[in-house]
């Protein structure tokens, strides 16, 4: 067989410039930039940098509000994953049985990933709100005085609502997709041994949904943590001291509002830390993957 | 082992299309059937009718004393043997041939003794750890019959079984679940569009076209005495031979000449088997050779006869060549049609 190449031995490199520009540009210089400021004092108008060394870390450690956003960040990413992944496999389990109207239905289901996260976070500030929101009418009919940006679990409770709605279609697509490629004869297989729905769906079903799930773990972990960034911003927009917020929100508010650079370049990097962490872990799993055919 | 009884037995799609035009017949405790005829008309319908897998539009379905048409696939005390296999892929192939005793409440150490049975019997003991990915065709269509063979069902249902296997494998295979099912005695439905297939394997041969049931018979009664040209030319490589023939004073001619004789009148169709036309320099007939398709052990001859093509199967020792050849007719194996609905006269 012919190898296929490029015979100039310099166009390959050419080619591949503009993208590694890129990832240089917008990606690692940012990224060396902020290692580089997590361990200065910059001064608050600008004027210079002092060289601390771990301080930043260290004094991050000592922060009872950023221990706080760590605590929350676990909390809301193990539910917003946990609920947007069980909700979607129930509504596509659900959908995958539907024979009349099945389009309606899942495009019904599917629009929703067409909302940009801060337009997600209004429609909830509309629906949650102090005044004439539904949901808080509704909460209140169970005497559940809803306050939203005042009560820190009410606020928080808003923040994976939404969250989870957002992320609900995505997952649906894809657990749906999954499901349907299930073949249908396995599952009349399963039909013929076995006469428990449940037990069907539990040995036979979501086994081979199992790559399909993984995948999207990663996908929520990741969406759970970073993504969620306009939700939160538009739900405790004006007072973000008393509420809670994740730990990517955190960045910028001390960042930025703070003025602490050298802190919160501290805070980027251990986000850094935990991608690679995720990263490696999902490479490991992948790797270990068993590959039906 | 069930007698299986279908009663008018009928199916409509959702979408308003007939796949099975009311059905009755009976099979017999410990009988191999087989459902035989062209993709598309209804076998496999007919077939997941009987399993459960298909709602039944009309009529009765009794597997042993029960009319089973509300009962749960996995109730009904049948296993069935798919295309592709339909194996769990994520299963080795122990919990593959298992599973299906696990949901039956059957002890561990029952169900480890009767799938170690059943490997042996299938060859299948060098496997038993391995995933359906890790196995060949012929393989995983072992698996899918010892799944079916270790539940001891009453009625075993196959859905076109080796289609998906090389020929050799497939002949091999064959004879090896004609032979299990005769040693199980397990009452068996088995669809096929392969003719071979169905006269090698079946006790008797249900013979469908269209969504109907064209013939109910023994192989040889299906091949020797057909119903209908369709079964004619379904039934049989090469097909039955069908000429136009003339009948006039109780004999019915082709080209002015009398082959056999025959009650009635007017025209109708003539069914000859291409072994049945006998090369024979003293013969009555003369046809005119135009192709010898070489087959090792035997010949097909492709000619015309007053104006009609035919075949002409003759064994390897017989000398042929194309162009005039003389015939004689075995006028004792002859069928005869309706010339318009193509019936048995
Ligand atoms: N779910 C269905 N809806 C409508 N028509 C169907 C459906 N399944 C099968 N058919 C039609 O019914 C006929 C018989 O199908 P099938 O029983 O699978 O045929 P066979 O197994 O003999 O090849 C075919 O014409 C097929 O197109
Ligand atoms: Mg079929």
């Amino acid at each position: 067989m012919k190898r296929a190449g490029f015979s100039i031995r310099w166009l390959p490199i050419l080619l591949l410039l503009p993208q590694l520009s890129i990832i240089l540009i917008f990606f690692y210089w940012p990224a060396a930039h902020a290692v580089r400021s997590s361990f200065f004092l910059q001064d608050p108008f600008g004027f210079g940098e002092t060289f601390v060394g771990l301080k930043n870390y260290t004094s991050l450690l000592k922060s009872s509000a950023y221990l706080r956003s760590a605590q929350f960040t676990v909390i809301f990413t193990l539910m917003v994953t946990a609920l947007s992944l069980s909700l979607a496999l129930l509504l596509a389990v659900k959908a995958d049985k539907v024979i009349k109207g099945a389009k309606t239905y899942r495009t019904f289901l599917m629009w929703v990933y067409a909302v940009a996260p801060p337009v997600a976070g209004v429609i909830g500030l509309v629906l949650f709100d102090q005044s004439w929101g539904p949901l808080k009418e509704f909460f209140g009919l169970f005497g559940w005085d809803f306050r939203l940006g005042v009560d820190y679990f009410d606020t928080a409770f808003a923040m994976v609502v939404i969250s989870v709605w957002k992320q609900l279609p995505v997952n649906f697509i894809f657990f749906l997709s999954g499901l349907q490629s299930i073949p249908k004869s396995v599952r009349e297989a399963a039909l013929i041994d076995n006469r428990s729905a449940s037990g069907r769906f539990w040995d036979v079903t979501f086994p081979l949904l199992a790559p399909t799930a993984f995948f999207l773990l990663i996908i929520n972990i990741t969406y759970a943590l970073f993504d969620t960034f306009g939700i939160i911003d538009t739900v405790v927009k004006g007072e973000p001291s008393n509420n809670p917020m994740t730990l990517v929100y955190r960045v910028y508010v001390d960042g930025f509002r703070g003025n602490d650079l050298g802190g919160s370049s501290a805070q980027s990097v251990v986000l850094m830390v935990l991608v690679l962490a995720l990263t490696v872990f999902q490479f490991r799993m992948v790797e270990r993957r068993i590959h039906y055919t | 082992m069930a007698q299986v009884t279908l009663n008018t037995l009928r199916k409509v799609y959702p979408n308003g299309f007939e796949a099975v035009k009311p059905a009755s017949f009976t099979i017999e405790k410990g009988e191999f059937v087989v459902l035989v005829g062209p993709s598309g008309c209804g076998k496999s319908t007919m077939l997941r009718m009987i399993a459960g897998l298909e709602d039944i539009t009309q009529g009765d379905l009794q597997i042993g004393d029960r009319i089973v048409n509300d009962v749960d696939p996995a109730d009904r005390d049948i296993a069935m043997v798919f295309q592709n296999y339909a194996l769990y892929p994520h299963m080795t192939v122990r919990k593959n041939i298992g599973y299906g005793l696990k949901n039956r409440k059957i002890a561990k150490d029952v169900i480890d003794q009767k799938v170690t049975d059943a490997a042996n019997l299938l060859n299948l003991n060098d496997y038993l750890d391995r995933k359906p990915s890790q196995l060949s065709g012929g393989q995983r269509q072992r698996v899918a019959m010892g799944r079916a063979i270790v539940r001891d069902p009453s009625l075993f249902l196959f859905d076109e079984p080796l289609s998906n296997l090389d020929a050799k494998l497939r002949n091999q295979m064959r004879i090896e679940i004609k032979a299990l099912q005769r040693r199980l005695g397990v009452t068996s439905v088995y669809v096929t569009h392969d003719q071979v297939e169905a006269m090698t394997m079946a006790d008797r041969i249900i013979v469908m076209n269209g969504g109907e049931i064209e013939q109910i018979g023994t192989p040889a009664q299906v091949y020797h005495s057909p119903a209908s040209t369709f079964v004619a030319s379904f039934m049989g490589a090469p097909p039955m031979n069908l000429l136009d023939a003339l009948v006039a004073e109780n004999a019915a001619m082709i080209g002015g000449q009398t082959i056999a004789q025959f009650a009635g009148h007017g025209p109708v169709t003539l069914g000859i088997r291409p072994e049945d036309i006998l090369p024979d320099p003293n013969g009555d007939f003369e046809i005119n050779v135009t192709l010898i398709e070489e087959l090792g052990a035997h010949r097909i001859l492709h000619a015309t006869w007053a104006g009609q093509t035919i075949m002409v199967s003759v064994a390897k020792d017989v000398t042929a060549e194309t162009g005039t050849m003389h015939v004689a007719i075995k006028s004792d194996a002859l069928s005869f049609f309706d010339a318009q609905t193509g019936r048995r006269l």
